[in-house]
């Protein structure tokens, strides 16, 4: 309820705005769904620096407006329908969650062109895109099976999707690249932001003996947790070092600026059309911040592991890739896993020690 | 056993703030008012709490800022409730969205930037025992300061006359006020204090269990902390039950899933929440007669009228 009343009173001052504002009807309106509050220090921080670079970029061309803390489910979907309703042309819902809620406007709206974040369905008006994050996680996977002393790796992860499922397979084929016994402990927080409940995760598994800790959640603090007690972290979607000076590897870093600017600029030429883009280290769409807090040789190694991969040369989901179960899963993309494959991600590979919540 | 003494400090750390709000929110509401807007004071606590201990450095003034900033703002609450005799219920779902927006502006300043915790206590010869040093003596002084506060609610609701005065508005404020009883400087009080405990408890989040503001971060436990004190039956000791069981069940389902056991995270999140579900049947099965709630809950009054 809170969420729909923060953003129906933010749609209301926005389209307020818009009637008083003489110039307005010349202007490409862009609008933006975060799930997050804008200051989350992660996932939505980095959309919204995108969008400021948007601003910074087109200036007076462009009049956007964002929505922050929009929950997955059917808020999203009254959210974005009011971004339309006050005349946004261009609109982009950040999140996994928002993807059927975006489906289902984008078809009521034909006129209006949709971006959606990290799914996989799309439309005649709708694009999708995403990073490769798992190029980043195989890299975190090498540096954290040489970094642990005890073997095991702490993981906190948020929902049970394929993107976050792909992500826990890529850090561990990274990690037994070079510790073949690599264990992970992996705890579901189900939620993408609760830095309360993840310091608590990040307790829980350091107490149970895992020393690097890793997350697919959106605030910085696991990476405190760590840094209090002395152990090693890796950052999410955005550097985090500030927190942990000491415990820092590196960072996944999104960076979406490059890929907004080409979208908004598509729109003002007329010449937008739907199209999947999944950019990864090559296209610069995911970044890693620097290797820090680490021996000179796992940071070659790890700086190694990044040029082979943006050289195409290494595929974190090469094949054969085993399951959990010992089975060998079918190759569709020649050497490596496809695209599809990984997007629909539904399966642990072998060594990963837990069962995928309401899998089979 | 280093495993377990790990696990107590943690539920020591995650009831605390529970603890603190639903104490403040137990005596709003034992003198009638019912203020839904614990999420929205815990997150202005929160934002001033941050602020006051990131320019001062000082714990202890970030702790008095983010009272001071859920006193206030329970004000607000006092006077559209109190004053204007305002819906209690809408005021204070009101009053959380405005303490959400209200945290993020004020906040804006310093997201990002990090303080040095509260310390954890240390006495020489105490903290040192083997096994409950720690747990009795370790933890910052937060965690003691909230079982303090809820012995002296106890204290002062049912052993001082101005807690049975209290209590009176919150069951008939038409006979307390027939008695002579000042009903509305006695339930602003009480809003205040509520207000005050809900600040310190936002508060608590920035400045001992993750030492950095981000917006939304109290993350629904002021919401929480009102079911708590339902699940309490309006007692405190059932209180201090409730929220250390609710911070048990969520610190043992996470060390649960990192041990392996084979249950789905998605009950084990549940689980809490289920909890205190199953307690509340017990509770209201196992009583006879009426409700426990205050008779007067949430009801205007208007000593004119």
């Amino acid at each position: 309820m809170r969420k729909i009343l923060i953003a129906a009173t933010a749609v209301m001052l926005a389209t307020g705005a818009s009637l008083f504002g003489a110039s307005a009807a010349d202007k490409l309106k862009v609008g933006f769904i975060y799930l997050g509050p804008i200051g989350d220090l992660g996932w939505t921080y980095q959309h919204e620096l995108a969008r400021q670079a948007l601003v910074k970029e087109f200036g007076d061309k462009i009049e956007t407006t964002y929505l922050e803390n929009v929950s997955e489910g059917p808020d999203a979907e009254r959210s974005i329908e009011q971004l339309v309703r006050a005349g946004n042309k261009l609109i982009f819902t950040t999140s996994f969650g928002y993807m059927d809620p975006t489906l289902k406007v984008a078809k009521k709206y034909p006129n209006v062109h949709f971006e959606h974040a990290t799914g996989y369905k799309k439309d005649k008006n709708m694009s999708i895109y995403n990073g490769r994050f798992y190029e980043g996680r195989y890299i975190q996977g090498v540096i954290a099976g040489k970094m642990s002393k005890a073997g095991v790796l702490g993981y906190i992860v948020s929902f049970p999707i394929p993107e976050v499922i792909m992500g826990i397979n890529a850090t561990m084929l990274g990690a037994q690249t070079v510790n073949p016994n690599i264990k992970v402990k992996i705890i579901w927080v189900n939620t993408w932001f609760d830095p309360g409940k993840e310091a608590d995760a990040a307790k829980a598994l350091l107490d149970q003996g895992a020393d690097v800790i890793m997350q697919h959640t959106d605030s910085p603090a696991a990476m405190q947790i760590a840094s209090e007690r002395g152990k090693l972290a890796f950052g999410q979607d955005s550097e985090m070092i500030k927190f942990g000076p000491k415990t820092q590897l590196t960072s996944i870093m999104d960076n979406w600026a490059p890929y907004y600017i080409d979208r908004v600029k598509a729109e003002l030429d007329g010449k937008w059309k739907e199209e999947d883009s999944w950019g990864g280290l090559k296209s610069k769409m995911v970044v890693m911040a620097p290797y820090t807090n680490m021996p000179d040789d796992v940071k070659k190694l790890a700086e190694d592991t990044e040029a082979a991969i943006i050289a195409g040369k290494l595929h974190p989901f090469k094949c054969p890739v085993v399951d959990q179960d010992g089975k060998t899963v079918e190759c569709k993309g020649g050497d490596h896993l496809d695209d599809g494959q990984m997007l629909g991600m539904k399966f642990y590979v072998k060594g990963v020690d837990d069962k995928i919540p309401g899998g089979k | 056993m280093e495993l377990a003494e790990a696990i107590i400090l943690a539920v020591l750390a995650a009831s605390t703030p529970l603890l603190l709000a639903a104490t403040g929110e137990l005596v709003t509401e034992r003198a009638g008012v019912l203020n839904l807007g614990v999420e929205g004071m815990m997150i202005v606590g929160a934002a001033c709490g941050f602020g006051g201990a990131w320019l001062s450095g000082s714990t202890i003034i970030g702790a008095l800022c983010g009272i001071v900033a859920g006193t206030l703002l329970s004000l607000i609450f006092a006077m559209m409730t109190l004053g204007l005799a305002v819906n209690q219920v809408a005021t204070g779902l009101a009053l959380t969205i405005l303490g959400v927006g209200l945290s993020g502006l004020i906040g804006a300043g310093f997201v990002g930037e990090k303080i040095v915790p509260a310390p954890h206590l240390h006495i020489p010869g105490l903290t040192d025992i083997p096994l409950i040093g720690r747990i009795l003596f370790g933890e910052d002084a937060f965690v003691y300061l909230s079982l303090a506060l809820i012995v002296a609610v106890w204290w002062f609701l049912y052993r001082t006359r101005p807690g049975l005065v209290l209590r009176a508005c919150g069951d008939n404020h038409v006979s307390a006020h027939a008695l002579g009883y000042p009903v509305l400087r006695i339930r602003t009080l009480a809003v205040m204090f509520g207000g005050a405990c809900a600040g310190l408890a936002g508060a608590y989040l920035p400045l001992a269990y993750t030492p950095f503001f981000i917006p939304g971060m109290t993350a629904g436990r002021g919401w929480i902390a009102l079911a708590l004190v339902v699940f309490a039956s309006w007692l405190p000791g059932r209180l201090v039950i409730g929220a250390y069981l609710f911070g048990a069940v969520t610190i043992l389902q996470l060390h649960a899933q990192g041990a392996g056991v084979g249950i789905p995270s998605q009950f084990m999140t549940a689980l809490p929440y289920l909890a205190t579900i199953i307690v509340l049947v017990l509770i209201s099965r196992a009583r006879t007669g009426g409700s426990t709630a205050p008779a007067a809950l949430g009801t205007v009054f208007v000593p004119d009228r």
